[in-house]
């Protein structure tokens, strides 16, 4: 295939085919009105040094959460991805064949995509993880589909610490899927109990753990309550460096998991690409939507790799496949695998004991910037503050001060105002909680 | 005595009285290669007939399985769960799919016997 755009000769030659004598007689059925007369206002081109100074000045607006003290979480975490990860991504052999178009020959992608589920499945306590999916909030979608096909029934519960922007992802996927939602509202106390919504309709209880407030919770309870009503528990990780230190939602009862792995070898990058954590049990898995990756042996009795239950999937089973998922977030998957693997079990295990010391440390400090509040009493390494005052005008004027001091609650939910969530993680040091807890301190005088 | 009926999708259907049980052809099996799973209906669902009511899955592909008839089912072999290469070795006795209650025998006056479902076959080659 040519990419060279079309010259006037190429122009004349398609016009003369179909009989047209020129472009602008394509648009005769077009209203005058609706008609561009002028060209579209755009500057002319410039050269690569004024592009260059011309981004650099827009880019340079930007308050990076990489070059100052930044508490941002809300499911989406700064971590330290090592190095290696990015330049392992960054191979040819690894980036041209990131997806499996013909899946047999791209080994080295499947046993990197079967590592990956490996991983997902040891850290979230479950039997079998799919090869991923677009990211934390159409993986919840996802998982209560999933829920649906399993029970025959079509209503979910969403409990009132599931975060507000899966919650909204779901409740698109319900509007255009036909199926129902019943919604506890956001509580900052952790002790919301969505139990009394399940009924005989209910397919499945979507919750978050930890929560969106930062909550910890124990799901065993709500996962009794939902095996005896006949539903499943659908559990959200969006922090799952979480798992390292937490116990997993698989020991907990959890039927489904669905979660956001974007703090495993991913950045932050504006909010996607992002990778959909996809776990669940062995009886449930010809209902999991998305692509699996096996490890089976070739007819020479080696081992060697293969998408497997490809059957139920779109390119097969058109519009009665599973889900309409036929790809997955594979180099994103691939950057969390190596992440991982580099990080090792003990590895894992310390990294979350670091998020927790941080978050600990940070909490401690912020107690003691009078009139701040606590609200979270078990937490990973994100916990909620009420301020005396709205936190988003707060917000801001710690960002003029070059600190990203967290994320105001009436950006999900007015009735909050007051409230902010704060996030710490390995990378904040103790001068970032000192320069935050100061300015907190002035902004609140 | 028994009926035997077959569809131009490769059903059967054995009718007893009232009852009907409902498997998949030597044909459809053949064709399908390795089956590697039933995904059954669930007793007490009403089916209609060419209407989808099972779904036979196979290393090549998946397909639907339509009711024959139409009626309400009555039981599911749930020994295809284990083993659904039972399909391939036995279709018409072990490997039957599920069992319903017969809604109205005269839909069975539109499928096909033995005779004109073995011309089906011998002329799809």
């Amino acid at each position: 295939m040519r990419y060279l755009s079309l010259t006037d000769a190429d122009r004349h030659a398609m016009l003369a085919a179909i009989g047209v004598p020129a472009v602008e007689d394509l648009y005769r059925g077009v209203p005058p009105s609706a008609l561009l007369t002028q060209p579209v206002d755009l500057p002319l081109g410039m050269g690569e040094l004024e592009v260059e100074r011309a981004l650099g000045k827009l880019a340079a607006q930007n308050v990076a959460a990489g070059s100052v003290p930044s508490f941002l979480g809300c499911g989406a975490y700064r971590h330290h991805v090592p190095a290696a990860v990015d330049y392992l991504v960054q191979r040819g052999e690894f980036l041209t064949s990131y997806t499996p178009y013909q899946p047999e020959i791209a080994q080295g992608t499947l046993q990197a995509l079967f590592e990956y589920q490996t991983q997902v499945a040891l850290i979230t306590g479950m039997d079998v993880a799919n090869a991923s999916l677009y990211d934390g909030a159409t993986a919840t979608a996802e998982a209560v589909m999933m829920a649906n096909r399993l029970t025959h029934r079509k209503k979910a519960v969403l409990a009132g610490n599931l975060h507000p922007h899966y919650a909204e992802t779901v409740a698109t996927y319900a509007r255009f899927n036909g199926f129902a939602l019943a919604t506890r509202p956001l509580d900052p106390t952790g002790n919301d109990d969505p139990a009394s919504l399940i009924d005989a309709e209910t397919s499945c209880v979507v919750a978050q753990n930890p929560g969106f407030f930062g909550h910890l919770r124990d799901l065993a309870p709500l996962a009794a309550a939902c095996r005896k009503a006949g539903a499943l528990l659908v559990a959200v990780v969006t922090e799952p460096v979480s798992l390292g230190i937490v116990r997993p939602p698989g020991e907990m009862g959890a039927d489904i998991v669905a979660g956001e792995g974007q703090s495993l070898g991913n950045a932050l990058n504006f909010g996607g690409p992002y990778l959909g954590l996809f776990a669940t049990r062995d009886k449930y898995v010809r209902q999991a939507p998305g692509r699996l990756a096996g490890q089976t042996h070739d007819a020479e009795g080696r081992r060697g790799f293969v998408l497997t239950l490809s059957a139920r999937e779109q390119h097969i089973r058109r519009e009665k496949a599973t889900s309409n998922i036929c790809t997955n977030s594979g180099l994103c998957a691939l950057a969390f695998a190596i992440h991982m693997a580099l990080l090792g079990e003990d590895g894992f295990r310390r990294l979350a004991e670091l998020n927790h010391q941080s978050a600990r440390a940070l909490a401690k400090r912020l107690a003691a910037v009078p009139g701040v509040k606590i609200l979270t009493d078990s937490f990973f390494n994100e916990f909620t503050l009420r301020l005396p005052r709205p936190a988003a005008p707060i917000v801001e004027a710690l960002a003029a001060r070059k600190i990203l001091g967290g994320v105001p609650v009436s950006r999900f939910a007015k009735e909050h105002e007051n409230l902010l969530i704060v996030a710490a993680t390995e990378t904040n040091t103790a001068d970032d909680m000192e320069a935050f807890a100061g300015a907190l301190a002035g902004a609140l005088r | 005595m028994s009926t035997v009926r077959y569809t131009k999708d490769h059903e059967w259907v054995r009718v007893e009285g009232d009852e009907a049980v409902i498997g998949i052809t030597d044909y459809a099996q053949t064709q399908l290669g390795d089956i590697v799973y039933v995904e059954l209906p669930e007793v007490g669902k009403r089916v209609e007939q060419g209407k989808e009511a099972a779904v036979v899955e196979s290393v090549k592909a998946a397909s639907e399985v339509y009711a024959p008839v139409s009626g309400e089912v009555t039981g599911a072999n749930a020994a295809l769960n284990d083993d659904p290469a039972k399909v391939n070795s036995d279709p018409m006795g072990a490997g039957w799919f599920f069992k319903m209650k017969l809604k109205d025998a005269k839909e069975l006056d539109a499928l096909m016997d033995e005779t004109a479902y073995q011309k089906l076959v011998e002329g799809l080659g």
